[in-house]
């Protein structure tokens, strides 16, 4: 529900510069290593507040702050899977690009094996005839 | 005055289609020839008014009549003049009465066309796409009325969304819907087909031209789209498994599919059940991807214009097409049997293996699309399903499909012989060690997924090419080389730009300069300047790689006026190599400036890619005709192996 409810507003017009008072900057890190890890794991996190989006294309103040929250929890050492587990506490499993591994979503993962097998038995059955 | 005259050829075209679409129903069924003949006028005049229809909607646009509601919320006068004309699509209602008109035209061009299966099943042919268009009409007409006036007429107009005024974006939606629409024709000749009992050879041969010609301008119309989203959205990513973008990528890939199973049905009179579910599927999937994409079901970057109600519609509409001819495809493949058999390695179980792994691709695209709505329908969690997940199943599949489509074009029909492979296949096989050996060693490229990549685009590349350097050529063989020269292509485009991207990300002032790799960017000014109906801050990079000026790059910060919104505008550089690619961000107050630079190696070769796979497909529409010097042996055509029997 709360999806859907951020889909509908997110139908209305963007509201613009206005709202956009404080801006901080992209710093990336020191550490190349650091800055690669944060920036994967941006790259797989949902700006919460844009439409399909993740927080490592978006201009949305947002997407910003997670940002940042990113990058200071991997230079303080925090592995990206304990960062990503952070914000999926937060906000949900929506937050991430990456499904959970959980029953609910067991058919998702095994969709292209389902897929494969299901192919593979019909070929195999269609040239033995 | 003009409008009102729209709306009628409207309806005329729909009175048309109601014509086109019983006359020859009854016709056929009482055997009276003058009756089911009436489908061929019906068919003009459809074509006739509904291209009237879209005239009149045009010059309400170019005009800025804004005494039409649809003018009035989706143009302005200060617009540039091209986006008056295109921006007659860029909105639901104009988009769909572009939708009709496709679909019209591609009915007068069946009913003008050499009706080579004979008038009966031109007819039949005839009577589904009316019925087809009928309930596209219906929607227009009674749910989506583009001429609908706005009393009193407002002195100006919205405007439209700054993003889609972009040349890009507006040849994009026609190039779709040509695609779209041929899938419907192929469609309409499936179930005819089903009714008439005709499915074979000759019927596939009569198809085909549509869907390669379907199938050439989808994959241009999904190439331009992503080419949009690459230099527009200003993210530099070019493919984020959106689940719009996914939405014309299913039709596509059941396209893709179709065209390498009715060469089966062509050549080999296999296959047949096969080839009908899948035109049936390309069309359903393509109304499916028109209904996600009107109905706001799926939150998107690329929603444009979005409305619930009209969902349901669309859905209604699709359930009652899909379901009516799955029905007749449930009646008519028992007596459509699949065809003759073959072995296991031959060219025929190339294509079905090439069937399968492009339907598991497929499944995949829908379930992981429709998976998170399902899931929250259910009362579940909400979940994403984004590129990860994507990446992860699909990846390993084209690589695979890469290295067979490497070998299939070399197999014999039938039962193919495999002693020529290896000869055949070692200069390919060479390449492709070369270039993950040059990858590991020069390039320093580790990640085991962009080393598949280079060698798989090396193998198909050469393995296509060898084919193309083949005597006694015919233009569809060449068309398949090339397609599959274009897929190489692609994908050295795709992993290179992904695996040797370099990136800085920094706030500068006027006058900072950044070492990125072996190119200096330094920040000569930040100015603003102003365009028809907007007004931007343009940053001016000066690139120099060792002391050489190389480009000047000019990214910009969009305010348009109507409606008020902001747009990044990339600023790029390219040569054949690769392409600098930079963004102006926000200032910081004091005077720095956020500035992102990346450079993306061969990153246009994905949508030069793109371009090979439509003109080979363009080109495979000449069927059998003898491309380069004629050899002797007609039958070794399209089979440069002699079969093994």
């Amino acid at each position: 529900m709360k999806a859907l409810v951020m889909a509908l507003l997110l139908l209305l017009p963007a509201p613009g510069l206005a709202a956009d008072p404080v801006y901080i900057a992209d710093v990336p890190l020191e550490d190349p290593v650091a800055e690669a890890r944060a920036k994967a794991l941006m790259a797989e996190l949902r700006c919460l507040t844009c439409q399909n989006q993740a927080i490592l294309d978006s201009n949305a103040p947002q997407a910003q702050t997670m940002r940042v929250e990113v990058r200071e929890r991997i230079s303080a050492g925090e592995d990206p899977e304990e960062v990503r587990a952070w914000f999926v506490e937060r906000y949900g499993d929506w937050v991430s690009f990456v499904p959970p591994a959980r029953t609910d979503t067991a058919l998702l993962w095994a969709a292209p094996f389902l897929f494969l097998l299901l192919g593979g038995v019909l070929l195999a059955r269609r040239i033995r005839r | 005055m003009i409008p009102e005259l729209g709306h009628f050829a409207l309806w005329l075209a729909a009175a048309a289609a109601l014509l086109q679409s019983v006359a020859p129903t009854i016709g056929l069924w009482r055997d009276e020839e003058a009756l089911s003949g009436l489908a061929v006028p019906a068919a003009v005049a459809q074509g006739l008014f509904t291209a009237l229809a879209f005239a009149a909607l045009t010059w309400a646009f170019v005009v800025s009549d804004f005494s039409v509601a649809l003018v009035a919320a989706n143009s302005h006068t200060m617009k540039p003049d091209m986006y008056l004309v295109t921006g007659v699509w860029a909105n639901h209602e104009g988009s769909l009465l572009l939708w009709v008109l496709v679909m019209a035209l591609a009915g007068a061009g069946v009913a003008v066309a050499p009706a080579t299966l004979g008038p009966r099943f031109r007819a039949r042919v005839l009577s589904v796409q009316g019925i087809v268009s009928l309930g596209f009409f219906a929607f227009l007409l009674f749910a989506s009325n583009p001429f609908d006036r706005l009393i009193p007429a407002p002195t100006e107009g919205q405007g439209l969304n700054p993003l889609l005024q972009d040349l890009g974006l507006a040849v994009h939606p026609p190039l779709l819907y040509i695609g779209y629409v041929g899938l419907s024709v192929a469609f309409a000749f499936a179930v005819a087909g089903m009714l008439e009992n005709v499915v074979g050879p000759a019927w596939a041969k009569a198809t085909r031209p549509w869907v390669a010609g379907a199938w050439a301008m989808l994959t241009l119309g999904i190439a331009l789209g992503s080419y949009w989203a690459y230099y527009e959205l200003g993210w530099g990513g070019w493919w984020f498994w959106d689940p719009v973008e996914n939405a014309a990528l299913m039709p596509w890939l059941a396209a893709t599919a179709l065209l390498h199973s009715i060469a089966v049905v062509m050549k080999r009179d296999a296959l047949r059940a096969w080839t009908l579910l899948l035109a049936v599927a390309a069309f359903s999937l393509s109304m499916m991807g028109t209904f996600i994409v009107r109905s706001g079901l799926l939150t998107s970057v690329h929603a444009f214009a979005v409305d619930p109600a009209r969902g349901l519609f669309l859905m209604i509409l699709m359930a009652l097409y899909i379901g009516g001819a799955l029905t007749i495809y449930a009646f008519a493949a028992g007596r459509v049997a699949e065809g003759r058999q073959f072995a296991a390695v031959s060219r025929e179980s190339a294509l079905v293996a090439n069937n399968l792994l492009l339907t598991v691709i497929l499944g995949v695209v829908l379930v992981g699309t429709m998976y998170p709505m399902a899931l929250q329908a259910a009362g579940g969690a909400q979940i994403s399903v984004g590129p990860p997940y994507f990446n992860m199943t699909i990846v390993p599949i084209v690589l695979v499909m890469a290295f067979l489509m490497g070998v299939a074009p070399l197999l014999g029909w039938r039962r193919s012989a495999t002693g020529h492979l290896a000869a055949r296949l070692l200069p390919a096989a060479v390449a492709a060690a070369l270039a993950v050996v040059v990858a590991l060693t020069l390039f320093g490229v580790r990640g085991i997924g962009a080393l598949l990549g280079f060698g798989a685009a090396a193998w198909l590349a050469v393995a296509s090419i060898s084919i193309l350097a083949k005597r006694g050529l015919t233009l569809n063989s060449a068309g398949m080389a090339l397609a599959h020269l274009g897929v190489a292509v692609s994908i050295l485009g795709a992993t290179a730009s992904g695996a040797l991207q370099r990136e800085a990300l920094v706030a500068m002032r006027v006058g900072d300069a950044i070492q990125m790799g072996p190119w200096r960017a330094e920040l000569m000014d930040v100015r603003p300047i102003a365009g028809p109906n907007w007004t931007a801050v343009e940053a001016r990079l000066d690139v120099r790689r060792g002391g050489d000026s190389v480009a000047i790059l000019r990214p910009q910060s969009r305010m348009f006026v109507a409606p008020a919104q902001e747009t990044t505008e990339s600023g790029r550089a390219g040569w054949w190599t690769g392409e600098l690619y930079s963004v102006l961000g926000q200032p910081d107050g004091t005077g720095q400036w956020q500035v992102h630079l990346w450079f993306k190696p061969m990153v246009r070769l994905i949508w030069w890619g793109a371009l090979l796979m439509a003109f080979g497909g363009l080109l495979a529409l000449g069927g059998r005709v003898r491309a380069l010097k004629p050899r002797r042996g007609v039958e070794m055509s399209g089979s440069p192996i002699p079969q093994a029997a």
